[in-house]
């Protein structure tokens, strides 16, 4: 009798501490994002496609700025895509190697939108986590102010800044996060407000600490995974808003490029037989953003308690 | 609901100003006046031109005269490139052109959409839907400025069927290509929204309540499925909305449709800060006023929200 007991004890213990250094969280999120082929896969050609935009300058035979007086003129007779000559992807009319130019301007249409990201989130993540802990009037204001800023026409808003302050990247990404914070603050708000009546935080407040410290020490960590899956759909978001800006040419300036503007060219010159010059850049800008919208779809599926 | 309707306007019109505010201001700040050129004006020349359009007086009253004249009498005052011609009339000359094609997308992608949505969440895991998921996931990936290029490749150079731009008051012809450009990646956002959102309703108690006891299809659907799985909808109408607007400044670059885009475009790249300042608060007020209309619609659908 007490033999078996004591075995029985001793499983449960087993079991105890099995679901003691089990899954956390995280864990369990990336077992489950790694079920999702669609997702996983995303993730290994994006991540290719950034390492190519690191390391394919080494394989390139001409610079993105050196002109190849051949094919200037005569792209559609001389500078399409081959090994011999040494533009992988051809030339664009100008004579500039677009093996170059893609690998160029995928690295500042990412670099766009992982700084855009990284600047709504940190600036929506902040501004929504105070509004809901402080709650009362305080929240309320700061939402009136959300729901005003929201309801201005975006796109005409950052042209006009892009006008006013004159067309450089810096101000291109500050424009998009300052103005894509938005959804994240409200949706970081909504979860601060089912947080904020938690016993951790009430011991937090009870012990003294101040609003400041329990806002960025207790609050944000346990938002980081809504967060992350907000950040990763906004990404592509932001890239677009970029691209689209560069394809109306306020964007990035020459010589430097970035999808949008690689495909205006592109498309520019479609007409005349030089179909290379828009489908390499809207394969890169397309198999990204499918990426980018995967393994958004990926990670929220991962993370969202709902699904369990 | 009068209280209801009378708080969402009390947001309404400070957005308004505020918009017009930072606007003003902006202009303001620009280094630079309208009249700075590579060949310096002679000073009293500079300050003749200044006088006439105000530009003299202290900001704050330049301000005031501006947002009285907006406000009374809809007056955005003078163009700064186009001597002959007031922001009013440029508006007045774009404005119809970009809410005809706008109103057919909007059609199209509520139209198209909707049905589009509800087709793949009630036949679900068949080829329609799998057929409808791949399209919507396609439509995000090329957006307009996309869209609109490949369109006239195809129809144009290849087909030779539709003309490649211009506007022609309007016929059907040189509207079809905008509308297509324009709509379809809200066609598939609304889609997927009406998809995901129908799919949750046909998983309730209320509607395993309605099959049980043995209610036709039809009733089911048109009585009980359809209003709550349309809420999410309508609530995406206002952003979908705004981004058409936004999306007619491609379409006028592309198709020299001669919108209130091409206007936009024109002064940013002329530094005419009075025509963009003009276009801008009229847009803002346009999406304003939408996103009222759809919040009291959503307000009017959804029995759960109280005034």
């Amino acid at each position: 009798m007490i033999a078996i007991n004591k075995n029985k004890i001793k499983e449960m213990a087993d079991n105890l501490s099995e679901s003691g250094t089990g899954r956390s969280l995280w864990k369990d999120a990336r077992i489950r994002f790694m079920q999702n082929k669609a997702a996983t896969l995303s993730l290994f050609i994006l991540a290719a496609i950034v390492l190519f935009s690191f390391i394919g300058p080494y394989f390139a035979v001409w610079s993105y700025e050196k002109i190849d007086w051949n094919a200037m003129g005569s792209a559609a007779r001389v500078g399409m895509p081959s090994i011999e000559s040494g533009h992988f992807f051809g030339t664009d009319d100008l004579g500039r190697d677009l093996y170059s130019r893609v690998i160029q301007g995928t690295q500042i249409s990412l670099m766009v939108g992982f700084l855009g990201a990284t600047v709504a989130v940190f600036v929506g993540t902040l501004y929504g986590a105070t509004s809901g802990y402080l709650g009362g009037k305080t929240d309320q204001i700061m939402m009136r102010i959300v729901d005003i800023l929201m309801s201005i026409p975006y796109m005409f808003v950052l042209i006009l800044l892009l006008v006013v302050f004159g067309r450089s990247i810096g101000m291109l990404f500050i424009g998009i996060g300052l103005l894509s914070w938005l959804d994240m603050s409200r949706i970081v708000r909504g979860q601060t407000l089912n947080l904020k009546n938690k016993e951790f935080i009430e011991a937090a407040r009870v012990t003294g600490v101040s609003d400041f410290k329990i806002i960025t020490r207790h609050i944000v960590p346990n938002l980081l995974g809504i967060v992350a899956v907000y950040a990763t759909l906004l990404v592509p978001g932001i890239i677009l808003a970029e691209s689209f800006i560069s394809f109306l040419g306020l964007g990035v300036q020459e010589p430097s490029t970035s999808w949008g503007a690689l495909i205006k060219e592109g498309a520019g010159t479609i007409r005349y037989d030089t179909e290379w010059q828009l489908l390499f850049p809207l394969a890169f800008f397309v198999v990204s953003l499918f990426c980018f919208y995967f393994i958004g779809d990926g990670l929220r599926d991962a993370l969202d308690p709902k699904d369990r | 609901m009068i209280n209801y309707i009378v708080k969402r306007i009390g947001i309404a019109i400070p957005t308004l100003l505020v918009l017009i505010a930072v606007s003003f201001y902006l202009m303001h700040a620009a280094p630079g006046g309208p009249f700075t050129s590579e060949r310096p004006l002679p000073p009293q020349v500079l300050a003749n031109i200044e006088a006439k359009y105000g530009l003299d007086q202290p900001i704050w009253r330049q301000m005031f005269s501006y947002l009285w004249g907006v406000l009374t009498e809809f007056d955005f005052g003078p163009s700064y490139k186009y001597h002959d011609r007031s922001v009013n009339e440029i508006i007045a000359q774009g404005f119809p052109i970009t809410l005809k094609y706008g109103f057919w997308s909007f059609i199209v992608a509520v139209g198209v959409g909707i049905p589009l949505g509800a087709i793949a969440a009630i036949r679900k895991n068949t080829w329609i839907d799998y057929l409808a998921v791949g399209v919507s996931i396609g439509a995000q990936v090329l957006p307009n400025f996309v869209m609109a290029p490949l369109l006239i490749i195809v129809f144009t150079l290849w087909l030779d069927w539709l003309p490649g731009g211009g506007w022609n008051g309007g016929s059907w012809q040189y509207l079809i290509m905008p509308v297509i450009a324009l709509s379809t990646s809200y066609m598939a956002s609304i889609a997927r929204i009406t998809r995901s959102s129908m799919l949750e309703v046909l998983n309730t108690n209320y509607i395993r309540t309605a099959k049980s006891k043995g209610l036709p299809t039809k009733i089911i659907f048109f009585r009980h499925v359809l209003k709550p799985s349309l809420l999410p909808v309508i609530s995406y109408l206002g952003p979908a909305f705004v981004g058409l607007i936004t999306g007619s400044v491609i379409i006028d670059m592309y198709f020299s449709t001669g919108g209130m885009g091409y206007f936009f475009v024109n002064s940013a790249f002329n530094r005419d800060y009075s025509v963009m300042m003009g276009i801008t608060i009229v847009v803002g007020g346009l999406t304003i006023l939408f996103s009222l209309i759809a919040d009291l619609l959503y307000a009017w659908v959804d029995p759960k929200i109280r005034y």
